[in-house]
């Protein structure tokens, strides 16, 4: 059985590596599609892979935020992506394995994945 | 939906653009009767009696202020399909109450799914919103609240990944003893 008092070590850790990541601000931002169509397409197993990337990689600058429908429910989970000085990218059809690889390869790296881009989808 | 923790999320995103300051899920499952219970209780702007006569109809929608679209209309057909119900409690400035029936033989009836997925979604994203998940079978009752876990976290914020990743398991692990594991 899991207690509530194991919140008191949660705490202690993640005070910890606050502090490591204070110094970074102004990071890439992360927009989900949570409306009614998003969630009904798999947004939230999308949001929960960002968060575990995150988690995992300790990307302190990087913020995950939500937004609306977007008018195109077809295409979702849709997922925004913009780095700092750099133009928004848009992410159709998001899956938690696509979450990985974007976050690999376009929020620590720099390289966007074209192919699942709203670009290659239309 | 897939299945019913994606509606709670929905309507609890519903609940939240109404400027709900906390969010209480009660699910009572009675496996005798073979039916389930499920109650979101919102303290948000509440609807009037106009609002809550078209708030079943899925072409109505206030959209500018999202409060309603194909969320309740989708809950309902999904109750309704298991032979249950879905009643719609509100008032203005008071705040918004949905009862759903389900029943759990029913071969439409949706699993539950998985809550924990569905409040370590809304914790994250609306780190200013209280959540209460309430979670009873015959005998067994498991709580989560999200004031007595910002109590213990003092200024750490809530929505933590580190934090929000305990949560998901800290509920996962409180449902899984509902239903008479470890």
């Amino acid at each position: 059985m899991k207690s509530l008092k194991e919140l008191e070590e949660i705490k202690q850790r993640t005070l910890d590596s606050v502090n490591l990541r204070k110094e970074r601000t102004g990071g890439t931002r992360v927009v989900v599609g949570m409306a009614t169509c998003g969630i009904a397409a798999g947004a939230r197993p999308v949001l929960l892979a960002f968060l575990e990337e995150v988690k995992k990689r300790n990307l302190g600058d990087v913020t995950v935020s939500q937004t609306g429908c977007i008018g195109v429910c077809r295409l979702e989970p849709m997922v925004e992506v913009t780095r700092p000085g750099e133009e928004k990218v848009t992410y159709v059809k998001m899956t938690a394995d696509k979450v990985k690889r974007v976050v690999a390869e376009h929020i620590v790296n720099g390289h966007v994945v074209t192919e699942y881009t709203i670009g290659a989808a239309e | 939906m897939e299945d019913i923790s994606l509606h709670l999320l929905d309507l609890a995103q519903n609940s939240i653009a109404a400027g709900a300051t906390l969010v209480e899920f009660y699910i009572r499952e009675l496996l005798k009767e073979g039916c389930m219970w499920l109650k979101i209780r919102d303290n948000g702007k509440g609807m009037d009696e106009h609002q809550l006569n078209q708030v079943s109809d899925p072409f109505y929608t206030t959209r500018t202020s999202r409060k309603v679209g194909l969320g309740i209309p989708l809950f309902r057909a999904s109750a309704e399909a298991t032979g249950g119900s879905l009643q719609v409690m509100s008032r203005k400035h008071e705040g918004t109450t949905l009862l759903a029936l389900f029943y759990t033989r029913h071969i439409d009836c949706l699993p539950l799914g998985r809550p924990e997925e569905t409040l370590a979604t809304l914790i994250f994203l609306n780190p200013e919103v209280n959540f209460v998940y309430n979670h009873e079978t015959p005998g067994r009752q498991f709580r989560f609240d999200t004031r007595e876990a910002r109590e213990i976290l003092g200024k750490v914020n809530i929505a933590d990944p580190i934090v929000v990743d305990w949560i998901r398991e800290y509920i996962r692990n409180g449902i899984e003893e509902l239903n008479g594991g470890a």
